[in-house]
């Protein structure tokens, strides 16, 4: 699996604060809705493929990617629309939401992730009042992304260790016989994880003295 | 990302004494029912340290103990004079640990915001941090990845990421948990090198016995004890005496 968000240039977009872009990110979805037009859509769209292939200088692949993992829901919304109301309407909404998709994808690939957690950690500050440690928040944010990849990864090995006796990769079973085995190992790497951040300073508890170890 | 602890032990106010190097005294440790580790009495001050044995043996306890990961049950682990059981931070900016598998070591998705993880923890300045990330990624041949997905990583750039993200913590020992057991030969011999020159203090934990062969002291750990201690060839040599009468 490819989890490749960002994608390294020397660019202006690149340059701007992460929470710039969030904060355009997020008036670009209030505008789309308050300028409820096709031509207002259409405009969006030129402009955030112009921000992303122009000044950010990124791949089309990169936002390829991003609008075939949304086609069929563009299509539904399409035909859904057609059906209901008209075609027009359809084609306002699918726009709407590929020109959101798409300008999300700008800011992910032109923003590390660090600095997209440093956003977030930021935001999360005032919740210290409650309690919240935005840096936990932050971590596990970092952490999910990282091993989103790793765990499916995982998930391949043992499916491909269960076709190789003989069990069928696909279908309900091969779910259920994939999840057990998959969570074992989840687990052991969660440990393994916590033993690397405390080795590497985020301790925040004392060490644990109990876990089985050759 | 940084987490504090209370009354956690900053660095430069620690009352270490360098040249005390590892110590353990009377150490053991049991999971469970299970004893893992007993009368280890041992003091390391040589720069290169090699630990072999048997898989359950109770080595990577070994190692867990030399930087706080795991505390003993009984006895003292001392670090520079300090105790891993009440001063572990300051012990962990001593003791630099790097795991067997990189893939639970490295925590960032991007390979230079992961080498700077260990100096966010530390309190080290962004400008600091950028070129102490750059200086090991340069000297280590990961230059050209910095900004790449980790998990795109070949299993040896993996291995390479996680032992610059201890070096960049820089370290006055590091501790190594089997680091070559999922290389390759090519891989192997590359971490291998870069062990070998090494300024710090290491302790490594291995199988792979010609790593050894330049080393100053190798513990053969058997059933929890440490039942040679010696040069490698003879703690090599017998090694293989114990596993050839099993």
């Amino acid at each position: 699996m490819t989890l490749a968000l960002y994608v390294p240039r020397a660019s202006a977009v690149h340059r701007l604060p992460a929470g710039l872009k969030l904060l355009c990110l997020a008036v670009l979805a209030v505008a789309l809705f308050a300028l409820p037009t096709i031509t207002a859509a259409g405009a969006a769209l030129a402009g955030v493929l112009a921000v992303g292939l122009l000044v950010a200088r990124l791949p089309v692949a990169v936002l390829a990617r991003q609008a075939r993992a949304v086609r069929w829901w563009l299509l539904a919304l399409l035909v859904v629309h057609a059906l209901t109301t008209d075609l027009l309407t359809g084609a306002h909404v699918a726009l709407r939401l590929l020109t959101l998709v798409l300008a999300a994808a700008v800011v992910t690939a032109t923003t590390r992730v660090s600095e997209m957690v440093a956003v977030v950690e930021t935001v999360c500050a005032p919740l210290r009042l409650v309690g919240v440690r935005p840096a936990r928040v932050g971590l596990a944010i970092t952490l999910a992304l990282r091993f989103i990849p790793v765990l499916t990864e995982r998930a391949d090995r043992i499916r491909a260790a269960q076709a190789a006796r003989g069990g069928s990769p696909r279908g309900v079973r091969a779910l259920r016989t994939t999840i057990a085995p998959l969570l074992v190992q989840v687990l052991q790497m969660a440990h393994d994880v916590s033993e690397a951040l405390d080795a590497r300073g985020a301790d925040v508890e004392p060490p644990r003295a109990a876990w089985r170890r050759s | 990302m940084r987490f504090r602890r209370p009354g956690a032990v900053a660095a430069g106010t620690d009352t270490a004494d360098p040249g005390r190097g590892l110590e353990l005294r009377g150490v053991g440790h049991r999971y469970g029912d299970r004893v893992v580790l007993e009368g280890i009495d041992v003091t390391l001050t040589e720069p290169r340290v090699g630990v072999i044995g048997a898989n359950g043996s109770g080595k990577s306890t070994f190692a867990r103990l030399l930087n706080g990961l795991v505390v003993p049950d009984q006895g003292q682990v001392l670090v520079d004079g300090l105790d891993t059981r009440t001063q572990v931070r300051a012990v962990r900016r001593r003791v630099g640990f790097v795991f067997q598998d990189p893939d639970a070591q490295i925590v960032h998705p991007t390979v230079a915001e992961d080498v700077g993880y260990g100096l966010e923890n530390q309190g080290v300045p962004a400008d600091e941090r950028a070129a102490r990330v750059a200086e090991v990624l340069a000297r280590h041949g990961l230059a050209g990845h910095a900004d790449h997905p980790a998990h795109l990583l070949s299993g040896g750039q993996k291995q390479l990421l996680a032992i610059a993200g201890v070096l960049v913590m820089r370290p006055a020992r590091i501790v190594f948990d089997e680091p070559t057991t999922l290389l390759d030969l090519v891989n192997a011999r590359r971490v291998g090198d870069l062990i070998a020159g090494l300024e710090q203090q290491v302790v490594v934990v291995t199988h792979q016995l010609d790593l050894l062969h330049d080393f100053d002291r190798v513990l053969v750990v058997d059933g929890g004890r440490v039942v040679e201690d010696a040069g490698p060839g003879p703690a090599v040599a017998a090694y293989r005496t114990l596993m050839a009468d099993r």
